[in-house]
């Protein structure tokens, strides 16, 4: 339990850092885009979207910094995160929470799935070392550096415009009404197989490497050695004694690479013009909508965390010392 | 060196050779307009051409420096922050330690690019020096995590607790005994890095946040994705930027792979 409170506390720490740089970074930085943005808009705002701008961009030059944090904090509480530019006059509260489950869904998914076979294949490839596996490192070496943006841009251009099987983009076909219906859900299925295929590929190779790369040091270890000599079956030994002692840097390594995977995966999203965080990100960006961008970074930040501490119970249950405490 | 690190090492050297010489053997201006609108590559054009007659071949060529520059730079000043907070946390042990700690894991846990994207796009001109400089920033804490673990384990080690004991200054334990003997987890730590910088440094060129002035092969991307390339069919505008950068990331981590051998000998290829 107290392994729990640790990380939850550290990850309370994390997510204040992220939300004071939030706060920080428009004060800090040079210019004043958002004032230029609200100029532009001119009229069309109303008076309670200007004060949360205000609010939330430090454009009251009055009040006192600590004055100006502590509004921060209250807008964000009431969940008020500003108007977004682009989506004019949507607040972005609403353009995240409709984008937000698409990306769930896709990086949820294809990260566990990335995840799951990239360490049984670790699993496997470390345990058979010397045999033809080991001709998979430098294949999925490759096609690690491979950015995943570019394997999409690829993935598109031979699966869609060479060869239409599959939709190039969007989340579900045009004309659909988002619903419970066979045919929607089909169309949402068919939509994300290519965006899909491309996160896994790309981040697979990460956790077979790592995964085989500890089984080679795991395997080398005596209670492996007495496992063998009591001849427990090999199966048994590569599993229930090496592969469960190997897994443990992977799963800690699964809360540190995720920010990463997220990362690659939303630029995804952008290539495939995915309806999720990704994509209301790149459109943020080409309207220099300050008010999205900052609101996405701080949803995306919030989902790491909450996966990083389900991780962290899964390292619970796999790894006794972290219980003994009790 | 087995032939995987020596392979690493020689496209390595290949793309720091074209980053050197690469502005003035590129056959025409990269940003120069021409009247062969899209043409696939040919003899004239060996990587084809852009929408507005610009030659690709020549694009990529320029471009390499521009990547190669950040990935040093950020190699460079990465390593040395990861040095300085992983092995002093390391060393030192205690509250300083437990707060450096927290630090670079609370930056290894915020996903770097939606914030660097925040701050490239707030920043009035971003050039590729402040981009690399930014970069690292978020790049140092993988490795000041790996360098604090090894340094934790040298610090009671003989050798250490001998200098300690002959009085020798901390600074000079931490550099002339402890050091040397992180040199493997350094390099690779420098390598991993590089990978990393490279790869943020073209998504954020690719995205669209990074000055377009000058050439690097996230901004041959951009303007591929912003002309529509894939829908025209003209895979010659996209294909030998990401090779390149594939190429180069493959190369690096080979490297990285023949450091980790080295360091541990049970990663060797077992002789048959």
């Amino acid at each position: 339990m107290r392994f729990l409170l640790r990380r939850a506390l550290f990850y309370l720490i994390t997510l204040w850092a992220a939300i004071t740089a939030n706060f920080l970074l428009p004060r800090l930085l040079p210019g004043d885009p958002v004032q230029a943005m609200i100029t532009k808009l001119g009229g069309r705002l109303n008076s309670d979207a200007m004060a949360s701008l205000y609010i939330l961009f430090g454009l009251d030059e009055k009040k006192s910094i600590w004055a100006q944090y502590a509004d921060y904090w209250g807008a964000l509480a009431r969940g008020d995160l500003g108007l977004s530019f682009t989506f004019f006059p949507t607040p972005v509260a609403d353009v995240l929470s409709q984008s937000l489950p698409w990306t769930l869904g896709l990086i949820g998914v294809t990260t566990v799935i990335a995840f799951l076979l990239g360490t049984l294949l670790g699993v496997y490839a470390g345990w058979k070392r010397g045999s033809w596996m080991d001709n998979l490192i430098p294949v999925t070496t490759f096609l690690s550096s491979i950015p995943y943006f570019w394997l999409g841009l690829i993935a598109i251009s031979v699966f869609s415009v060479t060869f239409p099987l599959l939709p190039a983009s969007g989340g579900y076909a045009a004309g659909l009404v988002p619903e419970w219906s066979g045919e929607f859900v089909g169309s949402v299925l068919e939509h994300a197989v290519l965006p899909g295929i491309t996160i896994v590929i790309s981040s697979v190779a990460g956790w077979i490497l790592g995964m085989r790369n500890m089984m080679v040091t795991v395997t080398a270890e005596d209670y492996v050695l007495v496992a063998r000599a009591k001849g427990l079956s090999q199966r048994r030994i590569m599993f229930a004694y090496a592969a469960r002692n190997a897994v443990l840097p992977s799963i800690s390594g699964f809360a540190l690479s995720l920010g990463f995977i997220v990362g690659g995966a939303l630029l995804v999203e952008m290539v495939f013009s995915y309806p999720g965080l990704g994509y209301v990100l790149f459109q943020g960006i080409g309207a220099k909508d300050y008010p999205l961008m900052q609101g996405v970074f701080l949803v995306i930040t919030l989902a790491v965390l909450v996966a990083n501490l389900l991780a962290d119970v899964g390292y619970l249950l796999l790894d006794p010392r972290t219980r003994r405490e009790g | 060196m087995n032939f995987k690190t020596r392979l690493g090492l020689g496209i390595l050297a290949f793309f720091t050779l074209i980053a050197v010489i690469g502005s003035w053997i590129a056959p025409y201006d990269p940003s120069a307009m021409s009247d062969d609108l899209l043409s696939p590559p040919s003899g004239a054009h060996w990587f084809g051409t852009t929408m507005t007659g610009q030659d690709i071949f020549s694009q990529v060529l320029v471009g390499t420096r521009g990547v190669m520059v950040v990935g040093l730079v950020c190699g460079v000043l990465a390593t040395l922050l990861s040095i300085v907070v992983g092995v002093t946390a390391g060393f030192l042990g205690g509250a300083a330690d437990e707060a450096l700690s927290a630090l670079s894991n609370v930056f290894l846990v915020i996903p770097a690019l939606p914030l660097i994207i925040i701050v490239a796009s707030m920043l009035p001109s971003a050039d590729t020096v402040l981009i690399a400089a930014v970069i690292s920033l978020t790049a140092w804490a993988w490795g000041a995590r790996v360098l604090r673990a090894q340094t934790l384990s040298l610090r009671r080690r003989d050798f250490v607790e001998a200098a300690r004991a002959s009085g020798e200054r901390t600074w000079r334990i931490i550099v002339f005994e402890v050091l040397p003997n992180l040199t493997a987890v350094i390099a690779s730590g420098f390598v991993g890095t590089v990978i990393f910088a490279v790869m943020l440094q073209i998504t954020l060129s690719f995205v669209g946040v990074v000055s377009l002035s000058t050439w690097n092969w996230g901004t041959v991307l951009f303007w591929a994705q912003s002309n529509q390339a894939l829908g025209q069919g003209a895979w010659w505008w996209f294909v030998p930027a990401g090779l390149c950068i594939a190429l180069l990331g493959t190369a690096l981590a080979l490297i990285n792979f023949g450091i980790d051998e080295y360091a541990n000998p049970r990663l060797r290829k077992v002789r048959a």
